[in-house]
């Protein structure tokens, strides 16, 4: 089986989840007897390509044209739809970022073809891939199949693979071939301006140990004092996820998730947050994670150490004061 | 500015899931349906646009006859009319065929701008609104954070990973993904409430819209994933629960 792994950059910096998604082509190309392409879409990013290169690759294929330098869904779909015809792959790999949602579902439709985007992982039976991905906010998985002719093309979520997973070479360096593609200034519709963050972060989450993280759980904001003095007694800092910081109820800058900030403390205590895929990419990675939901099928179980099936607005307290008591003195 | 805003039915979040028979859908008897809240935000958008530049909200749900509820929630709000793509087996379609069926709808007036929430909360698939833009011919963004229009075209802001954003300009028609706390989405009003009443539903049976899709992909069974972690659960009372908690975290994890 041929694989087509497209790598992701910006402004000449690897899109990380690249080296997952190369890791899970590299594992279903060992298993399916194939071999992977790695692709690198840009300008001027030979340098990156050259990197790329020293994994285990049959080739990489570095696609450099100037209207590729900005991202534009219309400028990369007609570059990796050109990329596709020339190299026919089977399988089509993407690491599934805010980027490839905004174009690879158009790729597909321009070839006629699905993509199973945002899988959590894959198995093969019998020579069949099955991809897995989740459903109802992460309540349920799914085994998902492709139907009708190749190319077939997949998502892999951040965290459903490790980077370092990913093989290198013995020696040398995988063969680098520029692949040229004709694009005209008219064929892309959108234009896009400059890149910005909103207000620096003031604190900075990642560098916390400990996490004392609200949900919608936590019902109206006249509540939140209840997580702060848990956080307090525990030296810990506030976070949130998405719903609680669409709210107003903490600022931006506290939100754990995929468009937050991702943590990995020692201790993340998850108090009512149900735990949707997009909370779980932020947080997974955290040495001990212990939750607190109403809702004993609530997906943060799935990952919790410690699990509290009740009502926050009891435990939470007497948690609090257990805390203070154990302090010494 | 004539506005089509795709909106979808989906379980309630607390709803108790349960599979069906089939092994590739949930039983849909016994629990409460509402709007996905992703497209609550799309509304909101479409609506805060009309009031801001005239035009006309038109509400689109494909689903079955339950999903005419999401409609009419939209037309109390301030639609103006609702299309309903009528199919009871909507679940078994993939993303693809699903998104030519709401095109070939949506094809039948000449739209501004068309708009949808992020992703659904049941599928998830999250690639109806850039499906749709590809299968209509107009431009497209994804996750938008502020939309302005600009006379022919659209400035928006987009949200990026990690806190970064990115301004995009557009031309108009175009489509639109709108993500989630973009703005506050307003209640209905009884007043709204009793207007939708007057207000008119376009049934199209999906079958009518001529769509051929062979599926691309097929969800061939859910299940209740599997535990990547044992959890440990902590029972008792309130004050028992804390003392164990305490305990394990400061003597089993160590992490206290």
């Amino acid at each position: 089986m041929k694989i087509l792994l497209i790598t992701e950059q910006r402004e000449g910096k690897w899109n990380k989840v690249s080296f997952e998604a190369l890791a899970a082509a590299q594992q279903i190309a060992t298993q399916a007897n194939g071999s992977v392409t790695g692709v690198v879409l840009g300008q001027g990013v030979a340098a990156l390509s050259d990197e790329l290169a020293a994994y285990e690759l049959a080739e990489v294929m570095l696609v450099e044209n100037a209207m590729l330098e900005k991202y534009t869904p219309d400028g990369y779909s007609i570059a990796l739809k050109h990329v596709v015809e020339q190299a026919k792959p089977e399988l089509v790999i993407f690491p599934h970022t805010y980027q490839v949602r905004d174009f690879a579902p158009k790729l597909a439709a321009s070839m006629n073809r699905g993509m199973i985007g945002d899988c959590v992982g894959y198995r093969s039976e019998g020579g069949k891939l099955i991809f897995v991905r989740q459903m109802f906010q992460g309540r349920t998985a799914a085994d998902v199949v492709f139907q009708g002719d190749a190319p077939w093309i997949a998502s892999f979520q951040a965290g459903a693979f490790r980077a370092d997973t990913a093989v290198k070479r013995q020696s040398g360096k995988a063969p680098v071939k520029p692949v040229s593609v004709e694009l005209k200034a008219e064929q892309i519709r959108t234009k896009p301006l400059e890149l910005f963050r909103e207000a620096k972060q003031a604190v900075d989450l990642t560098q916390a140990p400990i996490l004392v993280s609200i949900g919608r759980g936590i019902k109206a904001p006249e509540n939140i004092p209840l997580a702060e003095k848990l956080a307090k007694a525990l030296g810990a800092e506030l976070s949130a996820s998405r719903p609680i910081c669409d709210e107003g109820w903490l600022p931006m800058e506290r939100q754990i998730g995929s468009s937050g900030q991702t943590v990995s403390p020692k201790l993340y205590l998850a108090l009512g947050i149900s735990g949707a895929i997009q909370h779980v990419v932020g947080m997974k990675g955290s040495r001990c994670i212990a939750a607190i939901n109403k809702d004993q099928n609530a997906p943060i179980f799935e990952i919790a150490d410690y699990g509290v099936v009740g009502d926050l607005f009891e435990i939470v307290p007497a948690l609090t004061e257990e805390i203070e008591k154990s302090k010494p003195a | 500015m004539k506005i089509a805003v795709c909106v979808k039915q989906v379980p309630a979040k607390d709803a108790p899931l349960a599979i069906d028979a089939s092994g590739g859908w949930i039983r849909e008897t016994d629990i409460s349906f509402e709007t996905n809240e992703p497209d609550s935000f799309a509304l909101e958008e479409a609506l805060r646009l009309k009031e801001k530049h005239g035009g006309e909200v038109v509400a689109i749900s494909m689903g079955p006859e339950r999903a005419k509820q999401t409609i009419k929630e939209a037309l109390a709000k301030g639609a103006e009319r609702g299309i309903h793509v009528v199919d009871d087996k909507f679940y078994v379609l993939d993303p693809l065929a699903s998104a030519r069926s709401l095109a070939a709808a949506i094809e039948k007036e000449k739209f501004d701008l068309i708009l949808t929430g992020l992703q659904s909360e049941d599928h998830g698939f999250g690639q109806t609104g850039v499906l749709l833009a590809e299968l209509l011919g107009l431009p497209h963004a994804t996750i938008i954070m502020s939309i302005e229009a600009q006379g022919d075209h659209l400035r928006v802001k987009r949200e990026l990973e990690a806190g970064w954003f990115q301004w995009v300009e557009l031309p108009l028609p175009a489509v639109l993904t709108i993500q989630s706390g973009i703005n506050k989405p307003r209640y209905a009003t009884l007043k709204g409430i009793m207007a939708a009443k007057k207000k008119e539903i376009a049934n199209m049976p999906r079958e009518s819209l001529g769509v051929q899709s062979s599926p691309t992909q097929k969800v061939e069974r859910i299940y209740v994933p599997q535990k990547t972690k044992k959890t440990e659960f902590i029972t008792g009372s309130p004050k028992e629960i804390a003392a164990k908690l305490v305990e394990k975290l400061q003597h089993e994890a160590r992490v206290l």
